[in-house]
């Protein structure tokens, strides 16, 4: 399902998250953060942009666990990509702190993947499940998802937050499961819009057939505004 | 005097990766070692003593311009446990690109050069110190001071310990930290001309053995 087709053209952006170049002087990764409340399917969002998008481009991910590496693990499990592309930082329990606030773990994460299996195209870096307002610092991430679901309450746009409210991409996802909750889809997306103007959303269901497929087209214009930019 | 970039360096939102550390405090938590406020300055107080009391005098050394190099073998010599020196190269990482951009300058990139694994924490606390225009007293005292305040944040997520009481613990601690940084600043001071063999050797083997365990752990909220 996708509602909102004309508004997946994002703006153009031109602030990045730091210097574009390694120390060796090669283009680095582009880095986009996904972050959302917990249960809304970031996870299975990483899964699916890394089956959709390993065959043409290099990834790798940093996952950010609350307690655990369940999330690094679900990844193993069900191996999108190799171990050694799939690196777990640890948070205090305080996941929007290792984001936002202090980012030398998850910086650090990055460069070490850059290191050891680069060069990388893109760094998906998975926040750990927070609530509305968790965002990505601009030093840490290039662009940011943020992933709510229909199940979560249909409401969530209306209510705003920096999450829903400022994130280069709001991620609706489970539509599946509208009808069984009662959401209403055409009130989400006109909720959103109203709290982000021409920020674009788009609506998935991960469970059917590459329903990652906006998100996917969405990275892949970024990747070509980033590989747009002089080194 | 140069009091400010001493606040700034010793505050707990000094974006170096602590945040994610407990200092041992959530493996001692698990042990059933920290309850309460009560155990938790005995926690802190034996920490500050020992391990913390090695810390606070690498960071002195440092401060005070002895060979950084030299010193991270005496710190390697000083932490038995592999869990722990990883954490420390870790956070020693971590805190080199904070302050790289807070307070350039050669002695940092000549670390960062010569280590780019990271060197101990200490360390890299001390060489900091120096380019921020501290003492060695100024490094001695953040590291005592540190080496309590990540045990304690983390104690009252642990345990959802009232704020209050804990601030209350770290406030008694104040002349323990007080203590130690002076002891910690004079073996610095005498590390300039008898080399790091002056340096202080305190153990607390428990934080190592918990330190190990704590590693090898499937749910953890700290890394350390």
């Amino acid at each position: 399902m996708h509602l909102d087709h004309e508004h997946t053209v994002f703006p153009q952006r031109h602030t990045w998250a730091g210097p574009t170049a390694r120390p060796d002087g090669s283009r680095r990764a582009l880095r986009i953060g996904l972050g959302g409340p917990v249960g809304s399917g970031k996870t299975a969002t990483v899964a699916a942009l890394c089956r959709a998008l390993r065959d043409e481009l290099s990834i790798a991910v940093v996952t950010n666990d609350i307690y655990t590496r369940e999330d690094a693990d679900f990844l193993l499990r069900n191996a999108v990509l190799p171990p050694e592309r799939i690196a777990a930082v640890e948070t205090g329990a305080c996941p929007h702190t290792a984001i936002r606030d202090d980012i030398s773990a998850n910086l650090e994460a990055v460069e070490e993947l850059e290191d050891t299996v680069g060069p990388l195209d893109l760094v998906l870096v998975e926040s750990g499940g927070d609530n509305l307002t968790a965002t990505f610092s601009k030093g840490l991430a290039d662009a940011q998802v943020f992933v709510i679901d229909v199940a979560g309450g249909d409401d969530i746009p209306r209510k705003g937050g920096p999450g829903v409210t400022t994130a280069d991409l709001l991620v609706v996802n489970k539509t599946d499961l509208a009808p069984y909750v009662g959401s209403d889809l055409g009130r989400m997306a006109r909720d959103a819009r109203r709290q982000r103007g021409e920020l674009p959303v788009v609506f998935t269901s991960l469970v059917a057939e590459n329903g990652v497929a906006p998100v996917a087209e969405w990275v892949r214009a970024r990747l070509a505004a980033w590989a747009a930019v002089p080194a | 005097m140069n009091r400010a970039a001493l606040l700034l360096l010793a505050d707990g939102r000094f974006p170096a990766g602590g945040h994610a550390h407990s200092g041992g405090a959530e493996a001692a938590v698990t042990a059933g070692r920290i309850t309460g406020p009560g155990t938790l300055e005995d926690f802190c107080r034996g920490r500050v003593h020992t391990t913390g009391l090695v810390a606070a005098a690498l960071a002195a050394a440092a401060a005070a311009g002895a060979d950084p190099l030299a010193l991270d073998e005496a710190a390697d010599a000083r932490t038995p446990s592999p869990a722990l020196r990883q954490t420390a190269r870790r956070l020693g990482r971590q805190m080199m690109r904070a302050a790289r951009t807070a307070w350039p300058s050669p002695g940092l990139d000549a670390l960062a050069t010569a280590r780019p694994r990271g060197a101990h924490q200490p360390v890299v606390l001390g060489v900091t110190a120096r380019s921020a225009g501290l003492t060695p007293p100024d490094a001695a005292h953040a590291a005592a001071y540190e080496a309590v305040t990540g045990p304690a944040t983390a104690a009252v997520r642990l345990l959802s310990l009232d704020p209050f009481a804990v601030t209350a613990v770290l406030a008694r601690l104040a002349p323990d930290l007080d203590e130690v940084a002076a002891r910690a600043a004079d073996a610095a001071h005498r590390c300039l001309t008898e080399g790091t063999g002056a340096l202080p050797a305190a153990s607390a083997p428990l934080l190592d053995v918990y330190a190990e365990a704590h590693a090898g752990r499937p749910v953890r909220l700290f890394a350390s």
